[in-house]
Protein backbone atom coordinates (compact mmCIF):
# COMPACT_ATOMS: atom_id res chain seq x y z
CA UNK A 1 0.00 0.00 0.00
CA UNK A 2 1.37 3.49 -1.08
CA UNK A 3 1.76 5.80 1.39
CA UNK A 4 0.59 8.83 -0.35
CA UNK A 5 -1.42 7.61 -2.65
CA UNK A 6 -4.39 5.73 -0.27
CA UNK A 7 -7.18 4.15 -1.40
CA UNK A 8 -9.42 7.20 0.03
CA UNK A 9 -7.31 9.69 -1.87
CA UNK A 10 -7.30 7.75 -5.35
CA UNK A 11 -11.46 7.14 -4.43
CA UNK A 12 -11.80 10.89 -3.84
CA UNK A 13 -9.29 11.89 -6.88
CA UNK A 14 -11.30 10.06 -9.01
CA UNK A 15 -14.67 10.58 -8.17
CA UNK A 16 -14.35 13.92 -6.29
CA UNK A 17 -17.86 15.24 -3.92
CA UNK A 18 -18.69 18.88 -4.79
CA UNK A 19 -17.36 19.25 -7.93
CA UNK A 20 -18.57 21.30 -10.38
CA UNK A 21 -20.35 25.15 -10.64
CA UNK A 22 -22.68 26.60 -8.26
CA UNK A 23 -25.64 28.78 -9.90
CA UNK A 24 -26.54 30.95 -8.11
CA UNK A 25 -23.79 32.22 -5.76
CA UNK A 26 -22.25 34.39 -3.62
CA UNK A 27 -19.18 34.05 -3.68
CA UNK A 28 -16.27 32.35 -5.66
CA UNK A 29 -12.41 32.83 -6.50
CA UNK A 30 -10.04 30.94 -8.85
CA UNK A 31 -6.34 30.64 -8.65
CA UNK A 32 -2.99 28.48 -10.21
CA UNK A 33 -0.50 26.64 -9.14
CA UNK A 34 1.90 27.91 -10.97
CA UNK A 35 4.48 25.80 -10.59
CA UNK A 36 2.71 22.99 -12.20
CA UNK A 37 -0.86 24.68 -13.86
CA UNK A 38 -2.61 23.33 -11.59
CA UNK A 39 -6.25 25.50 -11.60
CA UNK A 40 -8.95 25.64 -8.96
CA UNK A 41 -12.08 27.66 -8.47
CA UNK A 42 -14.65 27.28 -6.23
CA UNK A 43 -18.09 28.73 -5.82
CA UNK A 44 -19.86 29.54 -2.54
CA UNK A 45 -23.63 30.25 -1.42
CA UNK A 46 -24.27 31.28 1.77
CA UNK A 47 -26.67 30.83 4.43
CA UNK A 48 -26.60 33.59 6.71
CA UNK A 49 -23.32 33.35 8.02
CA UNK A 50 -22.88 29.44 7.03
CA UNK A 51 -21.96 27.82 3.97
CA UNK A 52 -24.97 26.34 2.34
CA UNK A 53 -23.24 25.45 -0.26
CA UNK A 54 -19.52 24.88 -2.09
CA UNK A 55 -18.34 23.57 -5.46
CA UNK A 56 -14.73 22.71 -6.78
CA UNK A 57 -13.70 22.92 -10.17
CA UNK A 58 -10.54 22.99 -12.13
CA UNK A 59 -7.47 20.43 -12.80
CA UNK A 60 -4.69 19.00 -10.93
CA UNK A 61 -3.39 16.31 -9.51
CA UNK A 62 -4.54 13.41 -6.93
CA UNK A 63 -3.33 15.13 -4.02
CA UNK A 64 -5.03 18.68 -5.22
CA UNK A 65 -8.03 17.06 -5.98
CA UNK A 66 -8.76 14.83 -3.30
CA UNK A 67 -7.92 17.32 -1.04
CA UNK A 68 -10.39 19.74 -2.45
CA UNK A 69 -12.76 16.71 -2.01
CA UNK A 70 -12.14 15.86 1.43
CA UNK A 71 -12.47 19.86 2.87
CA UNK A 72 -15.40 20.63 0.88
CA UNK A 73 -17.39 17.42 2.50
CA UNK A 74 -16.04 19.90 5.76
CA UNK A 75 -16.77 23.14 5.16
CA UNK A 76 -20.64 22.77 4.06
CA UNK A 77 -22.39 23.64 7.05
CA UNK A 78 -19.80 25.56 8.20
CA UNK A 79 -19.71 29.10 9.69
CA UNK A 80 -17.73 31.86 7.26
CA UNK A 81 -15.80 33.20 10.40
CA UNK A 82 -14.60 29.64 11.32
CA UNK A 83 -13.96 28.58 7.66
CA UNK A 84 -11.57 31.91 6.70
CA UNK A 85 -9.42 31.25 9.76
CA UNK A 86 -9.06 27.21 8.51
CA UNK A 87 -5.07 27.11 8.16
CA UNK A 88 -2.42 24.36 7.00
CA UNK A 89 -2.38 22.17 9.60
CA UNK A 90 -6.34 22.04 9.24
CA UNK A 91 -6.20 20.65 5.97
CA UNK A 92 -3.27 18.47 6.19
CA UNK A 93 -4.40 16.85 9.53
CA UNK A 94 -7.82 16.22 7.54
CA UNK A 95 -5.94 14.44 4.88
CA UNK A 96 -3.86 12.07 7.15
CA UNK A 97 -0.96 11.65 4.62
CA UNK A 98 2.73 12.67 4.56
CA UNK A 99 3.29 15.80 2.41
CA UNK A 100 6.44 16.16 1.55
CA UNK A 101 7.61 20.60 1.30
CA UNK A 102 7.23 20.43 -2.87
CA UNK A 103 3.66 18.43 -2.97
CA UNK A 104 2.57 21.49 0.10
CA UNK A 105 1.28 23.58 -2.61
CA UNK A 106 -1.14 20.69 -4.00
CA UNK A 107 -2.22 20.09 -0.84
CA UNK A 108 -3.33 23.98 0.37
CA UNK A 109 -4.41 24.63 -2.73
CA UNK A 110 -8.35 24.08 -2.09
CA UNK A 111 -7.96 26.24 0.64
CA UNK A 112 -6.24 29.17 -0.72
CA UNK A 113 -8.85 29.89 -3.27
CA UNK A 114 -11.77 28.85 -0.75
CA UNK A 115 -9.58 31.41 2.07
CA UNK A 116 -9.35 33.75 -1.12
CA UNK A 117 -13.68 33.74 -1.39
CA UNK A 118 -14.20 34.37 1.83
CA UNK A 119 -12.06 37.14 2.66
CA UNK A 120 -11.17 38.65 -0.87
CA UNK A 121 -7.74 38.08 0.37
CA UNK A 122 -5.87 35.69 -2.29
CA UNK A 123 -2.65 36.44 -0.71
CA UNK A 124 -2.39 33.41 2.02
CA UNK A 125 -0.65 31.72 2.35
CA UNK A 126 2.43 34.42 2.76
CA UNK A 127 5.53 33.60 0.58
CA UNK A 128 7.44 31.69 2.11
CA UNK A 129 5.26 30.20 5.32
CA UNK A 130 3.31 27.98 3.47
CA UNK A 131 0.18 28.64 5.79
CA UNK A 132 1.78 26.79 8.42
CA UNK B 1 12.74 -5.83 -24.72
CA UNK B 2 10.50 -4.81 -27.58
CA UNK B 3 13.20 -4.35 -30.08
CA UNK B 4 11.81 -3.97 -33.26
CA UNK B 5 13.07 -3.19 -37.11
CA UNK B 6 12.98 0.43 -36.32
CA UNK B 7 15.75 0.36 -33.62
CA UNK B 8 17.54 -2.69 -35.47
CA UNK B 9 17.89 -0.55 -38.31
CA UNK B 10 18.49 2.55 -36.13
CA UNK B 11 21.69 0.62 -35.15
CA UNK B 12 22.30 -0.78 -38.62
CA UNK B 13 22.66 2.75 -39.91
CA UNK B 14 24.87 3.66 -37.66
CA UNK B 15 27.56 1.18 -37.73
CA UNK B 16 30.66 1.40 -38.98
CA UNK B 17 31.29 1.28 -42.58
CA UNK B 18 35.09 2.80 -42.44
CA UNK B 19 37.09 5.35 -41.44
CA UNK B 20 35.51 8.48 -40.68
CA UNK B 21 32.08 6.65 -40.47
CA UNK B 22 30.33 7.02 -36.93
CA UNK B 23 31.70 5.09 -33.53
CA UNK B 24 28.58 1.98 -33.27
CA UNK B 25 25.97 3.11 -31.40
CA UNK B 26 25.06 1.87 -28.28
CA UNK B 27 27.00 3.68 -26.21
CA UNK B 28 27.36 2.81 -23.00
CA UNK B 29 29.62 5.52 -21.07
CA UNK B 30 27.75 5.88 -17.84
CA UNK B 31 30.94 5.33 -16.27
CA UNK B 32 32.21 8.83 -17.11
CA UNK B 33 29.49 10.28 -15.37
CA UNK B 34 30.04 10.05 -11.30
CA UNK B 35 26.60 11.25 -10.26
CA UNK B 36 24.83 8.25 -12.21
CA UNK B 37 26.76 5.62 -9.60
CA UNK B 38 24.08 7.49 -6.99
CA UNK B 39 21.15 5.80 -5.91
CA UNK B 40 17.86 7.04 -5.07
CA UNK B 41 16.37 5.17 -1.94
CA UNK B 42 18.71 2.11 -3.01
CA UNK B 43 17.70 2.13 -6.73
CA UNK B 44 19.59 2.88 -9.75
CA UNK B 45 19.14 6.18 -10.50
CA UNK B 46 17.87 6.60 -14.04
CA UNK B 47 18.30 10.03 -14.96
CA UNK B 48 15.62 11.27 -18.04
CA UNK B 49 15.55 14.84 -17.53
CA UNK B 50 18.32 16.19 -19.95
CA UNK B 51 16.35 18.40 -21.58
CA UNK B 52 16.16 20.45 -18.25
CA UNK B 53 19.85 19.69 -17.73
CA UNK B 54 22.41 17.40 -18.29
CA UNK B 55 24.90 15.58 -16.08
CA UNK B 56 28.60 16.01 -16.56
CA UNK B 57 31.47 14.13 -17.26
CA UNK B 58 34.51 13.67 -14.94
CA UNK B 59 36.65 15.40 -17.43
CA UNK B 60 34.67 18.55 -17.20
CA UNK B 61 34.37 18.44 -13.42
CA UNK B 62 38.11 18.06 -13.45
CA UNK B 63 38.18 21.18 -15.57
CA UNK B 64 36.93 23.70 -13.41
CA UNK B 65 38.52 21.95 -10.73
CA UNK B 66 42.45 22.27 -12.14
CA UNK B 67 40.97 25.92 -12.92
CA UNK B 68 40.70 26.82 -9.35
CA UNK B 69 43.63 24.78 -8.31
CA UNK B 70 46.01 25.22 -10.60
CA UNK B 71 45.21 28.79 -12.85
CA UNK B 72 42.74 30.81 -11.39
CA UNK B 73 43.10 34.71 -11.75
CA UNK B 74 41.35 37.58 -13.91
CA UNK B 75 41.35 37.76 -17.53
CA UNK B 76 42.53 39.95 -19.81
CA UNK B 77 45.23 43.03 -19.36
CA UNK B 78 46.72 40.80 -17.02
CA UNK B 79 50.44 40.53 -17.65
CA UNK B 80 51.44 37.61 -14.82
CA UNK B 81 52.03 34.07 -15.45
CA UNK B 82 48.85 33.08 -13.85
CA UNK B 83 46.50 35.50 -15.41
CA UNK B 84 47.65 34.86 -18.64
CA UNK B 85 47.10 31.01 -18.29
CA UNK B 86 43.49 32.19 -17.24
CA UNK B 87 42.92 34.15 -20.40
CA UNK B 88 44.06 31.75 -22.48
CA UNK B 89 42.31 28.69 -21.16
CA UNK B 90 38.80 31.27 -21.61
CA UNK B 91 39.85 32.27 -25.08
CA UNK B 92 40.83 28.57 -25.83
CA UNK B 93 37.68 27.19 -24.49
CA UNK B 94 35.18 30.01 -27.00
CA UNK B 95 37.78 28.59 -29.92
CA UNK B 96 36.77 25.35 -29.33
CA UNK B 97 33.00 26.06 -28.55
CA UNK B 98 32.70 28.30 -31.57
CA UNK B 99 34.29 25.46 -33.63
CA UNK B 100 32.51 22.50 -32.06
CA UNK B 101 29.62 24.15 -33.89
CA UNK B 102 30.95 25.80 -36.90
CA UNK B 103 31.22 29.05 -35.65
CA UNK B 104 33.87 31.86 -35.22
CA UNK B 105 35.21 32.75 -32.28
CA UNK B 106 34.84 36.59 -32.78
CA UNK B 107 30.85 36.36 -33.19
CA UNK B 108 30.58 33.62 -30.61
CA UNK B 109 29.80 35.68 -27.50
CA UNK B 110 29.73 33.54 -23.89
CA UNK B 111 26.14 34.77 -22.29
CA UNK B 112 24.44 33.18 -18.82
CA UNK B 113 22.33 30.96 -20.39
CA UNK B 114 20.30 30.78 -23.12
CA UNK B 115 17.77 33.07 -22.17
CA UNK B 116 20.74 35.78 -21.74
CA UNK B 117 21.36 35.09 -24.86
CA UNK B 118 17.80 35.49 -26.31
CA UNK B 119 16.93 38.91 -24.39
CA UNK B 120 20.67 40.23 -25.68
CA UNK B 121 19.06 39.90 -29.30
CA UNK B 122 15.68 41.74 -27.97
CA UNK B 123 17.39 44.19 -26.48
CA UNK B 124 20.09 45.56 -28.26
CA UNK B 125 19.32 44.22 -31.93
CA UNK B 126 15.49 44.41 -30.97
CA UNK B 127 15.18 48.22 -29.75
CA UNK B 128 16.74 49.75 -32.55
CA UNK B 129 15.52 48.14 -35.32
CA UNK B 130 11.82 47.27 -34.30
CA UNK B 131 8.79 50.25 -34.85
CA UNK B 132 4.97 50.33 -34.81
CA UNK B 133 3.75 48.57 -37.83
CA UNK B 134 6.55 46.10 -37.25
CA UNK B 135 5.88 42.37 -36.15
CA UNK B 136 7.95 39.59 -35.01
CA UNK B 137 7.17 35.91 -35.93
CA UNK B 138 7.57 33.21 -32.69
CA UNK B 139 5.96 29.82 -32.88
CA UNK B 140 3.33 28.03 -30.59
CA UNK B 141 6.13 25.43 -29.55
CA UNK B 142 8.60 28.13 -27.94
CA UNK B 143 10.33 28.31 -24.45
CA UNK B 144 8.85 30.90 -22.57
CA UNK B 145 13.01 32.34 -23.01
CA UNK B 146 12.15 32.79 -26.74
CA UNK B 147 8.50 33.99 -25.79
CA UNK B 148 8.83 36.37 -22.81
CA UNK B 149 11.63 38.94 -24.60
CA UNK B 150 9.85 39.64 -27.82
CA UNK B 151 6.34 40.14 -25.57
CA UNK B 152 8.38 42.64 -23.70
CA UNK B 153 10.14 44.22 -26.95
CA UNK B 154 6.93 44.34 -29.15
CA UNK B 155 5.10 46.33 -25.99
CA UNK B 156 8.12 48.65 -25.79
CA UNK B 157 7.83 49.17 -29.43
CA UNK B 158 4.33 49.10 -30.94
CA UNK B 159 5.15 46.15 -32.94
CA UNK B 160 3.09 42.91 -33.14
CA UNK B 161 4.02 39.23 -32.06
CA UNK B 162 2.46 36.55 -34.20
CA UNK B 163 3.04 32.84 -34.04
CA UNK B 164 3.21 30.56 -36.45
CA UNK B 165 1.20 26.91 -35.40
CA UNK B 166 2.25 23.75 -34.72
CA UNK B 167 -0.08 20.88 -36.08
CA UNK B 168 -1.81 18.43 -34.02
CA UNK B 169 1.32 15.88 -34.68
CA UNK B 170 4.01 18.26 -33.33
CA UNK B 171 5.25 19.91 -36.57
CA UNK B 172 5.61 23.60 -38.18
CA UNK B 173 4.09 24.81 -41.60
CA UNK B 174 6.23 26.70 -43.97
CA UNK B 175 3.40 27.20 -45.90
CA UNK B 176 2.04 29.39 -43.01
CA UNK B 177 5.71 30.44 -42.53
CA UNK B 178 5.34 32.14 -46.36
CA UNK B 179 2.37 33.52 -45.79
CA UNK B 180 2.88 35.39 -42.59
CA UNK B 181 6.28 36.54 -44.19
CA UNK B 182 4.44 37.39 -47.60
CA UNK B 183 2.66 40.35 -44.98
CA UNK B 184 5.66 41.97 -45.59
CA UNK B 185 5.55 43.57 -42.16
CA UNK B 186 8.19 40.68 -40.33
CA UNK B 187 11.46 41.66 -38.81
CA UNK B 188 12.27 38.95 -36.97
CA UNK B 189 11.46 35.30 -36.94
CA UNK B 190 12.57 33.70 -33.77
CA UNK B 191 12.13 29.57 -33.74
CA UNK B 192 13.50 26.78 -31.45
CA UNK B 193 15.85 24.41 -33.09
CA UNK B 194 14.11 21.34 -30.95
CA UNK B 195 11.25 21.59 -29.47
CA UNK B 196 12.44 21.08 -25.40
CA UNK B 197 8.35 19.23 -25.23
CA UNK B 198 7.41 17.56 -28.33
CA UNK B 199 11.13 16.90 -29.59
CA UNK B 200 10.36 18.56 -32.60
CA UNK B 201 13.13 18.60 -34.82
CA UNK B 202 12.43 21.92 -37.22
CA UNK B 203 13.61 22.42 -40.47
CA UNK B 204 15.23 25.57 -39.50
CA UNK B 205 17.76 25.72 -42.94
CA UNK B 206 14.80 26.43 -44.60
CA UNK B 207 13.19 28.63 -41.83
CA UNK B 208 15.84 30.84 -42.09
CA UNK B 209 16.59 30.69 -45.95
CA UNK B 210 12.78 32.19 -46.55
CA UNK B 211 13.49 34.49 -43.58
CA UNK B 212 16.17 36.63 -45.44
CA UNK B 213 14.49 36.27 -48.14
CA UNK B 214 11.41 38.24 -46.90
CA UNK B 215 13.96 40.64 -45.60
CA UNK B 216 13.69 38.82 -42.32
CA UNK B 217 16.40 38.83 -39.25
CA UNK B 218 16.46 35.05 -37.74
CA UNK B 219 17.21 33.71 -34.14
CA UNK B 220 17.34 29.70 -34.06
CA UNK B 221 17.15 28.69 -30.13
CA UNK B 222 19.54 25.87 -30.22
CA UNK B 223 19.39 25.06 -26.48
CA UNK B 224 18.18 21.46 -26.93
CA UNK B 225 19.84 20.97 -30.72
CA UNK B 226 23.04 21.76 -29.93
CA UNK B 227 23.40 18.57 -26.94
CA UNK B 228 22.25 15.69 -29.44
CA UNK B 229 22.66 16.82 -33.01
CA UNK B 230 25.77 18.14 -35.19
CA UNK B 231 24.87 21.72 -35.59
CA UNK B 232 26.43 23.71 -37.94
CA UNK B 233 25.58 27.38 -37.54
CA UNK B 234 27.42 28.30 -40.94
CA UNK B 235 25.35 26.19 -42.70
CA UNK B 236 22.25 26.77 -40.77
CA UNK B 237 23.08 30.97 -41.73
CA UNK B 238 20.42 31.99 -39.25
CA UNK B 239 21.62 35.52 -37.87
CA UNK B 240 21.71 34.77 -34.28
CA UNK B 241 21.55 31.13 -32.96
CA UNK B 242 21.22 30.87 -28.95
CA UNK B 243 22.42 27.97 -26.91
CA UNK B 244 23.09 26.89 -23.36
CA UNK B 245 25.88 25.00 -21.66
CA UNK B 246 24.44 23.10 -18.58
CA UNK B 247 22.26 21.41 -21.29
CA UNK B 248 25.35 20.07 -23.58
CA UNK B 249 27.12 18.30 -20.50
CA UNK B 250 28.47 21.71 -19.42
CA UNK B 251 28.00 23.53 -15.85
CA UNK B 252 25.56 25.87 -15.65
CA UNK B 253 26.02 29.80 -15.57
CA UNK B 254 27.13 30.21 -19.44
CA UNK B 255 25.41 30.32 -22.38
CA UNK B 256 26.29 31.36 -26.06
CA UNK B 257 25.20 33.63 -28.65
CA UNK B 258 26.74 33.16 -32.13
CA UNK B 259 25.73 35.83 -34.57
CA UNK B 260 26.59 37.54 -38.20
CA UNK B 261 28.90 39.79 -37.76
CA UNK B 262 27.33 42.86 -39.68
CA UNK B 263 24.71 42.43 -37.16
CA UNK B 264 26.64 42.43 -33.63
CA UNK B 265 29.11 45.24 -34.90
CA UNK B 266 26.01 47.33 -35.79
CA UNK B 267 24.22 46.96 -32.47
CA UNK B 268 24.71 48.97 -29.38
CA UNK B 269 25.89 47.13 -26.34
CA UNK B 270 23.78 44.90 -24.04
CA UNK B 271 25.11 45.27 -20.32
CA UNK B 272 27.84 48.30 -20.03
CA UNK B 273 30.95 48.28 -17.50
CA UNK B 274 34.60 46.61 -17.71
CA UNK B 275 35.66 44.66 -20.27
CA UNK B 276 33.27 45.48 -22.91
CA UNK B 277 34.92 48.86 -23.43
CA UNK B 278 38.22 50.09 -25.62
CA UNK B 279 38.15 53.64 -23.70
CA UNK B 280 35.92 55.58 -21.53
CA UNK B 281 36.22 59.13 -20.90
CA UNK B 282 34.01 61.21 -18.39
CA UNK B 283 30.86 61.65 -20.44
CA UNK B 284 31.30 59.14 -23.24
CA UNK B 285 33.04 55.76 -24.27
CA UNK B 286 33.87 53.14 -27.05
CA UNK B 287 33.25 50.10 -27.35
CA UNK B 288 35.33 46.94 -27.18
CA UNK B 289 35.68 44.61 -30.45
CA UNK B 290 33.66 41.24 -30.86
CA UNK B 291 33.23 39.91 -29.02
CA UNK B 292 33.99 41.22 -25.99
CA UNK B 293 31.62 44.23 -26.49
CA UNK B 294 28.84 42.16 -25.25
CA UNK B 295 30.96 40.65 -22.40
CA UNK B 296 30.41 43.66 -19.86
CA UNK B 297 31.94 42.35 -16.34
CA UNK B 298 34.51 39.70 -15.03
CA UNK B 299 33.53 36.78 -17.15
CA UNK B 300 32.18 33.49 -15.72
CA UNK B 301 35.95 31.89 -16.58
CA UNK B 302 35.45 28.38 -14.39
CA UNK B 303 32.10 27.68 -16.71
CA UNK B 304 33.65 28.78 -19.77
CA UNK B 305 36.77 25.96 -18.72
CA UNK B 306 34.27 23.68 -18.40
CA UNK B 307 31.94 24.60 -21.43
CA UNK B 308 35.27 23.84 -23.71
CA UNK B 309 35.93 20.62 -21.97
CA UNK B 310 32.37 19.44 -22.24
CA UNK B 311 32.91 20.03 -26.45
CA UNK B 312 35.79 18.30 -26.13
CA UNK B 313 34.03 15.66 -24.65
CA UNK B 314 31.19 15.45 -27.34
CA UNK B 315 33.65 15.81 -29.85
CA UNK B 316 34.90 12.79 -28.73
CA UNK B 317 31.80 10.91 -28.61
CA UNK B 318 31.42 12.07 -32.33
CA UNK B 319 27.80 13.82 -32.62
CA UNK B 320 26.95 11.65 -35.14
CA UNK B 321 27.00 8.95 -32.86
CA UNK B 322 25.56 10.56 -30.18
CA UNK B 323 22.18 11.21 -32.20
CA UNK B 324 22.34 7.68 -33.60
CA UNK B 325 22.21 6.44 -29.77
CA UNK B 326 19.57 8.60 -28.67
CA UNK B 327 17.74 8.13 -31.60
CA UNK B 328 17.35 4.28 -30.73
CA UNK B 329 16.56 5.25 -27.59
CA UNK B 330 13.75 7.74 -28.35
CA UNK B 331 12.72 4.74 -31.02
CA UNK B 332 12.56 2.40 -28.19
CA UNK B 333 10.86 4.77 -25.67
CA UNK B 334 8.08 5.16 -28.27
CA UNK B 335 7.37 2.01 -29.07
CA UNK B 336 7.23 0.85 -25.25
CA UNK B 337 5.07 3.49 -24.62
CA UNK B 338 2.37 2.71 -27.63
CA UNK B 339 2.45 -0.32 -25.35
CA UNK B 340 0.58 1.10 -22.29
CA UNK B 341 -3.25 1.61 -22.33
CA UNK B 342 -4.63 5.35 -21.67
CA UNK B 343 -0.72 7.07 -22.76
CA UNK B 344 -1.01 9.35 -25.65
CA UNK B 345 2.35 10.29 -26.68
CA UNK B 346 2.60 14.45 -27.89
CA UNK B 347 4.52 15.06 -30.92
CA UNK B 348 6.02 13.32 -34.01
CA UNK B 349 5.40 9.94 -34.22
CA UNK B 350 8.70 9.31 -36.15
CA UNK B 351 11.87 9.28 -34.43
CA UNK B 352 13.80 10.77 -37.65
CA UNK B 353 11.58 13.92 -36.80
CA UNK B 354 12.35 14.18 -33.40
CA UNK B 355 15.18 14.97 -30.70
CA UNK B 356 15.50 12.72 -27.24
CA UNK B 357 12.54 14.05 -25.98
CA UNK B 358 9.17 12.14 -24.88
CA UNK B 359 6.63 13.86 -23.48
CA UNK B 360 3.16 12.18 -22.49
CA UNK B 361 0.00 12.21 -21.05
CA UNK B 362 -1.54 9.18 -19.10
CA UNK B 363 -5.79 9.60 -18.93
CA UNK B 364 -6.78 8.83 -15.33
CA UNK B 365 -3.20 9.96 -13.69
CA UNK B 366 -2.04 13.67 -13.97
CA UNK B 367 1.85 14.31 -14.71
CA UNK B 368 2.98 15.06 -11.02
CA UNK B 369 1.25 11.88 -9.81
CA UNK B 370 3.60 10.24 -12.67
CA UNK B 371 6.43 11.80 -11.43
CA UNK B 372 6.20 11.18 -8.03
CA UNK B 373 5.43 7.35 -8.65
CA UNK B 374 8.48 7.22 -11.54
CA UNK B 375 10.72 8.70 -8.44
CA UNK B 376 10.32 5.95 -6.07
CA UNK B 377 11.56 3.27 -8.74
CA UNK B 378 14.63 5.58 -8.74
CA UNK B 379 12.90 7.22 -12.59
CA UNK B 380 13.77 10.95 -12.65
CA UNK B 381 11.12 12.59 -14.94
CA UNK B 382 9.88 16.01 -15.12
CA UNK B 383 6.29 16.60 -15.33
CA UNK B 384 4.62 20.59 -15.79
CA UNK B 385 4.53 23.10 -18.23
CA UNK B 386 8.20 22.95 -19.07
CA UNK B 387 8.37 26.34 -19.50
CA UNK B 388 6.06 26.47 -22.70
CA UNK B 389 2.42 27.47 -21.58
CA UNK B 390 1.24 28.78 -25.24
CA UNK B 391 2.23 24.86 -26.38
CA UNK B 392 0.31 23.50 -23.55
CA UNK B 393 -2.72 25.82 -24.33
CA UNK B 394 -2.31 24.31 -27.84
CA UNK B 395 -2.10 21.08 -27.15
CA UNK B 396 -4.99 21.23 -24.73
CA UNK B 397 -3.12 19.54 -21.78
CA UNK B 398 -2.48 21.54 -18.45
CA UNK B 399 0.77 19.90 -17.98
CA UNK B 400 2.70 16.41 -19.75
CA UNK B 401 5.34 14.28 -18.49
CA UNK B 402 8.67 14.34 -20.09
CA UNK B 403 11.62 12.06 -20.11
CA UNK B 404 14.76 12.91 -21.75
CA UNK B 405 17.69 11.30 -23.08
CA UNK B 406 21.47 12.27 -22.85
CA UNK B 407 24.63 10.36 -24.48
CA UNK B 408 24.31 8.70 -20.96
CA UNK B 409 21.21 6.87 -21.17
CA UNK B 410 21.09 3.37 -22.03
CA UNK B 411 18.35 1.12 -23.15
CA UNK B 412 17.73 -0.25 -19.78
CA UNK B 413 16.85 3.07 -18.47
CA UNK B 414 14.49 2.71 -21.16
CA UNK B 415 13.11 -0.17 -19.28
CA UNK B 416 12.60 1.07 -15.87
CA UNK B 417 10.64 4.00 -17.52
CA UNK B 418 8.10 1.84 -18.72
CA UNK B 419 8.07 -0.76 -16.07
CA UNK B 420 7.83 2.36 -13.46
CA UNK B 421 4.91 3.35 -15.81
CA UNK B 422 2.94 0.19 -15.60
CA UNK B 423 3.38 0.23 -12.05
CA UNK B 424 2.48 3.88 -12.01
CA UNK B 425 -0.79 2.65 -13.38
CA UNK B 426 -1.29 0.00 -11.30
CA UNK B 427 -1.43 2.13 -8.26
CA UNK B 428 -3.92 4.03 -9.70
CA UNK B 429 -6.10 1.11 -10.50
CA UNK B 430 -5.91 1.24 -13.73
C1 LIG C 1 14.18 25.20 -26.03
C2 LIG C 1 14.77 25.93 -24.87
N1 LIG C 1 15.09 27.21 -24.99
C3 LIG C 1 15.64 27.90 -23.98
C4 LIG C 1 15.87 27.32 -22.76
C5 LIG C 1 16.42 28.17 -21.66
O1 LIG C 1 17.68 27.76 -21.24
P1 LIG C 1 18.35 28.53 -20.05
O2 LIG C 1 17.40 28.42 -18.90
O3 LIG C 1 19.63 27.80 -19.79
O4 LIG C 1 18.54 29.93 -20.48
C6 LIG C 1 15.53 25.99 -22.57
C7 LIG C 1 15.75 25.34 -21.26
O5 LIG C 1 14.90 24.93 -20.55
C8 LIG C 1 14.97 25.27 -23.66
O6 LIG C 1 14.63 23.99 -23.51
Amino acid sequence: MDDLYRDFILEHYKRPRNFGELEPRDLEAHDYNPLCGDEMGVHIRLDGDRIAALRFHGHGCAISQAAASIASEELIGMRRQEAAGLDADWMLELLGIPISATRRKCALLNLKVMRGALTGDASWPPEGDDGA
Amino acid sequence: MTAGPSIASARAEAAPAGPGAPLPVPLDIRGDFPILAREIDGRRLVYLDSAATSQKPESVIAAIDDYYRAHNANIHRGVYTLAQEATDLFEGARQRVAAFVGGEPATTIFTRNATEAINLVAYSWGRTHLGPGDAVLITQMEHHSNIVPWQLLCAERGAELRYLEVSDSGQLSLAQLESELARGDVRLVAVAHVSNVLGTINPIAEIVARARAAGAVSLIDGSQAVPQLTVDVSAVGADFYAWTGHKALGPTGIGVLQGRAELLEAMPPFLAGGDMIASVDFQSSTWNELPWKFEAGTSMIAEAVGLGAAVDYLTGLGMERVRAHERALVAETLERLAGLPDLRVLGPADADARGGVVSFVIEGIHPHDIAELLNRQGVSIRAGHHCAMPLMRRLGVPATARASFGPYNVSADVDALADALAGARRTFEL
